[in-house]
């Protein structure tokens, strides 16, 4: 499903993303892990297709396309989805005007018939539950105003809505409590499926505990230093990514 | 704060007012014998009239045209207007129906609307509805032919022409717009809809005036409109005294055509208790000013200024308020917002005064503006002058573009940058719009800035 091949990408004259390589294929869920600042988020929005991320080296190819030719909203159009790890906050857009907008153009894209406000909200309703999350939130201004958890369950929300072929979780796990990591969770697990693959980026093992990766990356300055099974996120728990720095550099770990 | 005077720089660069400057004035060459020889040609109407129509026109030709060196008019050239000859627009435009000007109505076609071509009243295009006892309306002629005594006492009265060129000129050929007197205690439920149709190439300048009688209550909304692009220059001046707790929401909806010229003043004093709440729409023109200045003479007073303009093209769109805090205890707020695109040029210019017997005065002012485009530009000056101690007020205005972060976020969800930049335009928007109580004008403006923003895309 995805390819991505020496990937180089920085900002300005800053390399941050050093030669990465990796293959996703459906069904699978694979765990980018790695220290603050080795990374994560770069490699995550590079493959949404954040402009402000210059590529430059490598390719990426996404279901034999080349992924780094589409604009942001094609991608997503195609089933890519980053749930961010700072979601944005869009006063005087309202979350539920935001949301059908999104679902709109993507059946849109995809020839298929848009849907009315009604209509939407007989098909979100479900999706609420599953994350738990209330229902006055869809009236609210897109984040504004939300709690850090709300905004995660936000992103949960809508990736349930749009139902992705590729998702791609950025820290979703930081700054919820137990309770609510657990609910996160179950959402990303009822969604998936042999069609749909799953990138999970964290800094910590806990969420593997309750989605469990076929496959563990371990990012460190701008490159992946490792990869295994799921037993490499425990091992990492253990060992914090000290042994890690330096281990392995230059060398690119396809799964 | 006392005697403090507070003049912040403008928020873009370089484009600090110059304060004090004399008002110095340029004469085109013929434009102003023009006018003078339109004002002799056209001289009727009761002796007090004729007696405030020639100060009008004395006061016009000593101050002239502004040039930019004049403060109020600093960011803004009249240079187009002066140098253009604008007779008299002819009375009356035949052929327009009232189906014409059902786009103006805001899908509500019961209100009471007085409808006016080139500034003089159309009895046929105009429609009543039932307003109940303590009201009057009519057109301007026919109160004061009817020998109107609370005409004379506010006419020339309340919008000042000393410094004021265009009140001045507008004030030289008082002749038509709308007179509405509300008795004490009267509540009108139903809005009053003015509509300023204009076409051609002349010159037009409504009067109106409004008195509202102690604890009255009304909506008024003065629409300035056109059928075709043409280039005329409407030149409209509204007077409104308010009395001790009088209430009046007040609309002007500048929607003229994008080849015209357009410099309209709303000019009101507030008794003591009275409310104004006044919204200014500015969509249109080649180059439009609107004045909204209010005077707070009584204590507790209140008004509530909100603007919002959008711009396009070659527009200049310029805004200016004026909010005198005369008497104690009265809240100000403001909120002007501005969405510029293409080569336009908008201007915003916010006075606060605060006499010294203003204590406990609370005023709020902000400013917010949008660029769309690299080539837009807007000056905005907040500005200030407090010389009361016990004072609350804060002022801001910003100047920004549309947010990358946020455009990436909704691209990210699969909205293209077109509708991305359209709904974060709305919403920038939408805060203002949201302060408009009359439901269905609320409704319609929301929906014209969405059409207007789709349409830039
Ligand atoms: N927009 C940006 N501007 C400048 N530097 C950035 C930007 N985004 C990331 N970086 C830098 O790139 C490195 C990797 O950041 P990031 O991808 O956010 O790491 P992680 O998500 O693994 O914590 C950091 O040193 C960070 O400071
Ligand atoms: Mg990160």
């Amino acid at each position: 499903m995805l390819e991505i091949n020496d990937l180089h990408a920085g900002i300005g004259d800053r390399e941050i993303l050093k030669g990465i390589s990796l293959s996703v294929k459906a069904g699978e869920i694979h765990a980018v892990m790695g220290p603050n600042g080795s990374g994560k988020s770069t490699l995550a929005q590079v493959l949404a297709g954040n402009p402000s991320y210059e590529v430059t080296r490598g390719t990426v190819s996404y279901n034999g396309q080349n992924l780094l030719e589409m604009a942001p909203e094609v991608r997503a159009q195609n089933g890519i989805f980053l749930a961010f790890q700072y979601p944005v906050e869009i006063p005087g857009v309202s979350n539920a005007y935001f949301l059908r907008s999104a679902y709109n153009e993507i059946r849109k894209a995809n020839g298929q018939e848009e849907v009315d406000p009604l209509e939407f909200l007989d098909l979100v309703e479900e999706k609420l539950k599953l994350v738990d999350m209330d229902e006055t939130l869809l009236s609210r201004s897109v984040n504004h105003g939300f709690s850090g958890g709300e905004k995660k369950r936000n992103e949960i929300f809508q990736m349930a809505v749009l139902s992705p072929r590729l998702a791609i979780l950025d820290e979703t796990d930081s700054g919820l409590d137990i309770d609510a990591l657990r609910i996160v969770a179950e959402g990303v697990n009822k969604l998936r499926s042999p069609e749909n693959a799953t990138i999970v980026v964290t800094h910590y093992q806990r969420l593997l505990n309750y989605i469990v990766p076929d496959y563990v990356h371990v990012l460190a300055n701008g490159r992946i230093v490792k990869s295994g099974g799921k037993e490499l996120a425990l091992e990492l728990e253990e060992k914090g990514y000290d042994w890690l720095q330096g281990a392995g550099a230059g060398a690119g770990a396809v799964a | 704060m006392k005697g403090a005077r507070e003049n912040p720089a403008a928020a873009t660069a370089g484009a600090a007012g110059k304060s004090g400057a004399s008002s110095v004035t340029t004469r085109a060459p013929g434009s102003i014998e023009v006018y003078r020889e339109d004002f002799e040609r056209k001289m009727s109407g009761p002796d007090w009239l004729r007696a405030l129509r020639k100060e009008g026109m004395a006061r016009f030709q000593t101050l002239g045209f502004p040039t930019t060196k004049n403060e109020d008019w600093h960011f803004t050239s009249v240079a187009p207007i002066a140098e253009r000859t604008f007779r008299l627009a002819p009375l009356g435009v035949g052929g327009v129906k009232r189906a014409d000007l059902a786009r103006f109505d805001f899908g509500e076609n019961g209100w009471h609307t007085l409808v006016f071509m080139n500034g003089a009243f159309s009895e046929e295009l105009s429609s009543n509805a039932v307003l109940g006892n303590g009201v009057r309306v009519s057109s301007l002629a026919q109160a004061i032919n009817s020998g109107t005594p609370s005409i004379e006492r506010h006419l020339g009265k309340i919008a000042a022409f000393e410094q004021h060129t265009f009140t001045a000129l507008n004030t030289a050929f008082i002749s038509d717009g709308t007179y509405i007197e509300l008795a004490a205690d009267t509540v009108v439920e139903q809005p009053i809809h003015l509509v300023f149709v204009s076409e051609g190439e002349g010159v037009s300048h409504p009067r109106n005036l409004i008195v509202a009688g102690r604890h009255s209550r009304a909506t008024v909304i003065e629409s300035y409109v056109s059928l075709r692009d043409s280039g005329y220059f409407t030149n409209a001046v509204t007077e409104i005294s308010l009395g001790e707790g009088a209430h009046l929401d007040h609309y002007k909806l500048q929607r003229e055509s994008e080849k015209a010229f357009h410099v309209g003043t709303v000019q009101i004093r507030e008794a003591r208790d009275s409310q104004l709440h006044s919204f200014s729409l500015a969509v249109g023109g080649s180059l439009a000013r609107t004045n909204i200045y209010t005077s707070l003479d009584g204590d507790a007073a209140t008004c509530t200024l909100n603007g919002l303009y959008l711009t396009d093209g070659t527009q200049h769109v310029d805004n200016q308020t004026s909010i005198e805090h005369i008497a104690p205890n009265c809240p100000s707020h403001e909120l002007y917002k501005g969405v510029l695109d293409g080569r336009s040029h908008g201007v915003f210019n916010g006075k606060v005064f605060v006499h010294p017997e203003a204590q406990k005065t609370d005023g709020k002012q902000s400013n917010n503006n949008l660029l769309l485009s690299p080539t837009a530009r807007v000056d905005t000056k907040p500005q200030l002058e407090i010389f009361a101690d016990d004072v609350k007020s804060t002022h801001g205005a910003t100047v920004g573009r549309l947010d990358d972060v946020a455009m990436f976020y909704l691209n990210s969800r699969g909205i293209g940058p077109e509708t991305a930049r359209m709904l974060l335009t709305y919403a920038f928007a939408a805060d203002v719009l949201e302060t408009i109580p009359l439901v269905p004008l609320r409704e319609q403006l929301e929906r014209m800035v969405l059409a207007r923003l789709a349409d830039e895309v």
